[in-house]
């Protein structure tokens, strides 16, 4: 069978730096403000020509970067892959090439079948025309013919939800219809080959779940999928296969699972122990410093990414410097989207009364298992005293950690569509008994 | 409309692009093109839509605009300086030179920023760049033919007969459509590179009405230096326009040396625009 997407040694230069001139004495500085046309002429030239060494790539030169470097791989007709890798690893470049936004430098790729890229919502669209007229209009930007518009149009402005106002300018709408309108558009695209951007999955979370919902299904109604992502999770449920690109290159062609672990545990995402070696620039004043925030499992080793079946200790390090201090901290969690799920203070009684002999103290919270449902959790660590309303430090989303479900979950590793709802998913007793058709009379 | 629906499908099975770097030499992809003229009917749709949009007058300022214009010449022109306009009264010489200068300047300017204003586009989303070109040019057709009322009300009051000349008019019209895109194809994409080019366009597009028979007849042009004047390609058309109107003679030399240098402009101008169309995004 033919491949769906060929790509082949794919590389993009870009030109980061500029030449300077220096000025070294005011004869030498008219001169350069004279020839200063020319000097711009030859910069803006510079942008897109290169030297053959550096196209050869041989000369490593500050000035220019190698934002793709002989990106090589295939996609199956029907295959769902993620694209995974830490912010300027190349991804975005690497999109913005497969929509054919910006040409490469080097390589070829070959796409069969129409290829949506969702990089943005809502382009194409303006405050004066109507909703309906914007349908039409973005729907064409993103390679619609308008008799398919026709096809989904009640469809579309159903999913919208924007009902009566589809002759209304948009520029009327509140934003919540702007950006549901613009989506709805999207879904609606019936492309061979389809590529995500899962920042494009912005809005609240029941927009969050109908986009990734979506997804979900054009993975199973056989089109080719490339999702780009930083949600794990989602990576890990909706991809079979991941491809891990670190500064440019394609490091890993994987399963998904072995891409994600990969990813997550070389330390390339927002980290999940974080200390301050010197203690002036550490969070807090002259009283108590925090010196170090992580995440431990059950030996006490810190870590990353949290099985959903196991444990984990949420551990402040602080000192503090002063006598006479009554402090107290106290942790929030915080979701993905940026819903705090719970707050948990120190349960000793001594905390809210007794002050503290100076020193450091490693206070630590233990979050049962079972409790988070998968996806990436922020931390907010306070210290306060509550007598006083003194609040020393609250550091917001001071780390973040991965809860990840390695499968005996209750749930099953099912597709997104089937994930059950909910930012926690605490393991609850059930009881369920058969009643007998002849006691079943009163309920 | 199921058999096309049909048809559409199946091509689509078809469809394969090959992304490749930027070659040196090649054309605008007709077939492409062809491809997203959906696209471009509602980008026109658009560009009419917003340009008139929470206007008391809408469409009508399309006969507005030139009819003040041709008052406003003829006051100054015709009347305080007493421009000689040989047979044809002054108001009817300028309004026929004037609707389709208000096209070309108009088209010729938004085709040449059409890359700039888009910006923002141009980042985020792939379609064949020209049609930010076509929509100005194609868009502005729609006004073209609403203030050609004005033409036809001024033939209406001098009692101008037409005459077989009128059929060199179609001709004209292709040529008008094709001076500002050609030069736009150049512009648009070094506008984007090199903002000067928008600084310059403002005061230049200002100025270009003196150098085209707007305000006056091409009677008053100094014989000698007319193989000069003609080289302005919008000249043959605004000549075109009169003669054809008004049953005079065709200037054959304004006309053959735009259609050359049209022509000139829109071939070199497509190798051009179809090299920097994809550059332009790296540079902005």
């Amino acid at each position: 069978m033919r491949k769906a997407l060929e790509v082949n040694g794919l590389s993009k230069l870009y030109r980061i730096g500029e030449p300077s001139y220096a000025a070294v004495n005011t004869s030498n500085k008219l001169l350069l403000a004279l020839a200063r046309p020319i000097a711009n002429y030859r910069k803006y030239k510079s942008l897109y020509t290169f030297t053959p060494e550096e196209l050869s790539g041989d000369q490593t030169s500050p000035d220019i970067l190698w934002a793709l470097r002989d990106v090589s791989f295939d996609m199956e007709p029907g295959e769902v892959m993620g694209l995974v890798g830490a912010n300027g690893a190349g991804k975005s470049t690497l999109l913005k090439i497969l929509s054919r936004v910006t040409p490469p430098t080097k390589g070829r790729v070959v796409t069969r079948g129409r290829l949506s890229c969702l990089l943005e919502v809502g382009t194409g669209f303006h405050g004066e025309l109507t909703g309906r007229e914007n349908i039409y209009m973005n729907g064409t930007v993103l390679g619609m013919r308008k008799h398919e518009i026709d096809k989904s149009f009640d469809e579309i402005v159903e999913f919208a939800g924007i009902g009566k106002f589809v002759d209304t300018p948009v520029k009327r709408y509140s934003s919540g219809m702007n950006v549901r309108l613009a989506f709805a558009v999207m879904a609606h695209l019936e492309p061979e080959i389809l590529i995500v951007d899962e920042v494009l999955a912005v809005g609240d979370a029941e927009f969050q779940r109908k986009c990734l919902n979506r997804m979900g299904s054009a993975g199973k109604s056989g089109k080719t999928v490339l999702f780009v992502s930083h949600n794990m999770a989602a990576v890990t449920r909706l991809c079979e296969r991941g491809l891990l690109i670190e500064s440019g290159r394609v490091t890993l062609d994987s399963s998904a699972a072995e891409v994600v672990h990969n990813y997550v545990t070389a330390g390339g995402n927002e980290s999940a122990d974080r200390q301050w070696r010197d203690i002036e620039t550490a969070p807090g004043d002259d009283n108590v410093r925090l010196r170090a925030v992580r995440v431990i499992n059950e030996s006490m080793a810190p870590l990353k990414v949290v099985p959903a079946n196991d444990i984990c200790g949420l551990q402040l390090v602080y000192d503090v410097l002063e006598e006479g201090q009554v402090l107290s901290p106290y942790i929030t969690l915080v979701s993905e989207t940026g819903l705090d799920l719970f707050s948990t203070v120190d349960s000793n009684p001594q905390a809210d009364t007794v002050a503290r002999t100076p020193g450091r103290y490693v206070s630590t919270v233990w979050v049962p298992a079972k409790l988070l449902a998968e996806g990436t959790y922020y931390v907010r660590a306070v210290m306060r005293s509550i007598k006083s309303q003194y609040r020393p430090f609250t550091e917001r989303d001071v780390i973040a950690f991965t809860v990840v479900d390695q499968g005996g979950s209750e749930f099953g590793n099912s597709w997104w569509e089937g994930r059950p709802g909910g930012v926690i998913r605490p393991q609850l007793n059930w009881a369920t008994e058969y009643i007998e058709p002849d006691m079943a009379m009163d309920i | 409309m199921a058999k096309n629906n049909f048809m559409f499908e199946n091509r689509s099975e078809e469809i394969e692009t090959v992304i490749e770097p930027v070659a040196k030499w090649g054309l605008i992809d007709l077939v492409e093109l062809a491809r997203y003229r959906d696209l471009i009917y509602f980008m026109i749709i658009r560009g009419v839509k917003v340009a008139y949009a929470q206007s008391v007058g809408g469409i009508a300022w399309a006969v507005i605009q030139p009819a003040v214009q041709v008052i406003v010449f003829s006051v100054i022109f015709g009347g305080l300086l007493n421009l000689d306009t040989g047979d044809s009264p002054y108001v009817l010489l300028t309004t026929i030179a004037v609707v389709p200068w208000n096209y070309m300047s108009t088209a010729m300017a938004s085709a040449s920023s059409g890359l700039v204003m888009s910006e923002g586009m141009l980042g985020k989303i792939y379609f064949p760049r020209v049609i930010f070109l076509l929509t100005p040019v194609l868009g502005g057709l729609i006004t073209f033919f609403v203030s050609l009322i004005l033409i036809v009300a001024v033939l209406l009051y001098y009692r101008v007969m037409p005459t077989l000349q009128m059929l060199y008019l179609p001709m004209y019209l292709l040529l008008m459509i094709m001076v500002p895109f050609a030069i736009s194809l150049w512009l648009s994409s070094l506008a984007l590179r090199f903002r000067d080019v928008k600084i310059v366009m403002t005061y230049f597009m200002r100025m270009l009405i003196y150098t085209v028979p707007v305000i006056y007849a091409s009677e008053t042009v100094t014989p000698s230096l007319r193989p000069y004047f003609i080289l302005n390609p919008f000249v043959g058309v605004i000549e075109g326009f009169r003669s054809s109107l008004l049953g005079q003679p065709i200037y054959w030399d304004s006309t053959m040396t735009s259609v050359i240098i049209t022509s000139v402009l829109l071939l070199t101008g497509a190798v051009y625009f179809k090299r920097m169309e994809r550059i332009v995004v790296d540079v902005i």
